[in-house]
């Protein structure tokens, strides 16, 4: 079984709408969207829910105003700045209860907080692993850790061949836990400055953590110049480029038509997303 | 006045939006722009500052003086992180996991831990053409990013206009970076991933009772469906860029959008404006 994580480091270069194609082309897999934050693969896959869970994670404190003599020892220990006027501010709080442990009074309870939903779905490519992180909350990347989770275990007791992940953009927490462990990691840049930019830190976290990597350059007719940059930059770093593929319009018509650009259209993105998946598979 | 630039979705045009607006507006007010996407910072790409000065931004990790531990277990009872484990004679300390909360050196009843900094990225700062600049970077293979916002927060200048890109997601970077904010903008596309992502940033600002306005971006593509919600949802739409491959080829080579098509310049004096009258007209409800 291989596990393909799909990342960019900068937002917006095409990670979903690359991930859904898979999802059209690939035999005998799962899906798992690990984008836990702003998750969107499902608008490509039209999901039918099979399964829904709540996900608690972590805590937050909260003081007795009964109890409590406002003598102030936890505000001045809380390092996060998350009571004020004896109060908390959950949105600040990150769960570390060391003032519940030093409150004079006991006057201060740790709460269990209820911090998602995570939910298999069925699609007409297979199953689907996907999640929603609560509005502001943390612990993003124990959700994603627990979205790969169903991923795997759905694919051993199916014996299926692949785990296709969404990943998150960025280079931290989330980032780290969808990469962790996984069989390779596609890395969708685009040929700006800042696609360049991001490439180089999210080539870094595979290093980083040994995972192998492989690029592919989306909407590359933007900037032949900077295409040619991420080609030698990619060649310093013995690292392939599997693909570039061209801007064009069809793949938001797909996305606002909900439906995967290689079945909306058998043109060039088309072919070139299907050779990328090609070399992705191998 | 401290406006955030934010948005749920990744790649909509945050960076485009902050330095852009920072730089039409260094001329009537003193700006600065800190860039709080610390995990993929990239306004210096196009602002180019001159760097003046760094410094180190470290967390409080925990360090046993094993003459003085028990191996009473009490630090690792405490830790809510799993951060630090006691097996047998010995303590394990795991400095990735730990948040720096304190607890375990604070409750040690033999005060055998003391705390040494660990340090996990930067914060850096300098001038470009007239904006004061100031940018967080994550180390790469460092998951933590919301400490090294703080620290970038701190070095915001109160007497003028506090620009902050945020990084994408609705998690606690993005609730870092856009606390204690006057306003929000969000940048979208009218497409079905920026809508969805749109209305999950909403949800984020309206929990932090932060107002907010819509940039739409790439306008042209798409669907209708993001004006219809900013509209049931009373949310402003501020301003429109369409999509067009002059404003593409300047982003790509990092050239600010503004100084590529100086005409833009109005648009986004006028959406400083609008941010403007918006935040005053609320200053003025809540006084009275």
């Amino acid at each position: 079984m291989k596990e393909i994580v799909i990342l960019s480091g900068k937002g917006g270069t095409g990670k979903t709408s690359i991930v859904g194609s898979f999802a059209a082309l690939a035999k005998r897999k799962v899906l798992a969207d690990c984008d836990v934050d702003a998750a969107d693969l499902h608008l490509l896959l039209s999901p039918s829910l099979k399964q829904e869970s709540e996900f608690w994670s972590g805590q937050v404190a909260c003081i007795d105003e009964d109890k409590c003599t406002q003598c102030g020892l936890c505000q001045d220990l809380c390092r996060f700045g998350a009571i004020k006027d004896f109060r908390v501010d959950p949105v600040s709080c990150e769960g570390c209860g060391f003032c519940s442990h030093i409150c004079p009074v006991e006057a201060i309870t740790m709460r269990e907080n209820m911090s998602g939903y995570w939910f298999i779905s069925d699609t007409r490519y297979g199953s689907l692993v996907h999640a929603r992180l609560g509005i502001a909350q943390e612990n993003s990347g124990k959700l994603v850790a627990l979205v790969r989770q169903h991923a795997k275990q759905i694919a051993e007791e199916q014996s299926l061949d692949y785990i296709i992940s969404d990943g998150p953009p960025g280079i931290g927490c989330p980032v780290i836990s969808s990469l962790s462990g996984a069989s390779l990691a596609l890395l969708v840049t685009e040929p700006t400055l800042s696609g360049i930019h991001d490439l180089e830190r999210v080539l870094g976290v595979c290093r980083h953590f040994d995972i192998p990597a492989l690029v592919c350059i989306n909407k590359y007719d933007l900037n032949e110049d900077n295409v040619r940059r991420i080609e030698s930059y990619c060649s310093t770093q013995d690292v392939g480029v599997a693909s570039k593929i061209p801007f064009d319009n069809v793949v938001t018509e797909a996305l606002v038509r909900g439906v995967p650009v290689v079945e909306y259209t058998d043109g060039r993105v088309s072919q070139e997303i299907s050779t990328l998946w090609q070399k992705v598979s191998q | 006045m401290i406006i955030s630039i934010a948005s749920g979705k990744g790649g909509t045009g945050k960076t485009l939006v902050a330095t852009s607006l920072a730089l039409s507006m260094k001329d009537a007010d003193r700006v600065q722009l800190l860039d709080c996407d610390v995990e993929e910072p990239n306004d210096h790409v196009f602002l180019k500052p001159a760097i003046t000065g760094s410094e180190a931004v470290s967390i409080a990790v925990p360090k046993v003086d094993e003459d003085r531990c028990t191996y009473c277990g009490k630090c690792a009872e405490v830790c809510a992180y799993n951060a630090i484990a006691v097996l047998g004679n010995h303590v394990l300390i795991f400095p990735q996991l730990c948040h720096g909360c304190g607890a375990c050196s604070y409750l040690c009843p033999e005060e055998a831990i003391s705390e040494e900094s660990r340090e996990m990225g930067i914060a850096e700062w300098g001038q470009s053409d007239g904006v004061s600049f100031v940018q967080g970077k994550l180390t790469v293979g460092e998951a933590m990013a919301p400490p090294i916002i703080r620290r970038v927060k701190e070095y915001a200048n109160n007497d003028g206009t506090v620009i902050i890109d945020v990084p994408p997601g609705t998690s606690c970077p993005v609730v870092e970076a856009i606390k204690g904010s006057d306003f929000c903008i969000l940048v979208t596309e009218p497409t079905p991933f920026g809508l969805n992502d749109l209305a999950l940033a909403v949800e984020t600002v309206r929990e932090l009772h932060i107002p907010c306005g819509v940039v739409l971006n790439r306008t042209g593509i798409g669907d209708s469906k993001v004006e219809e919600y900013c509209q049931k949802e009373d949310i402003p739409i501020l301003l429109t860029i369409p999509l067009d491959t002059e404003i593409a080829r300047l982003y790509s080579q990092g050239i600010p959008l503004v100084e590529g098509l100086p005409q833009w310049k109005n648009s986004f004096l006028e959406l400083f404006n609008r941010v403007k009258e918006i935040v005053d007209e609320r200053n003025r409800d809540t006084q009275r």
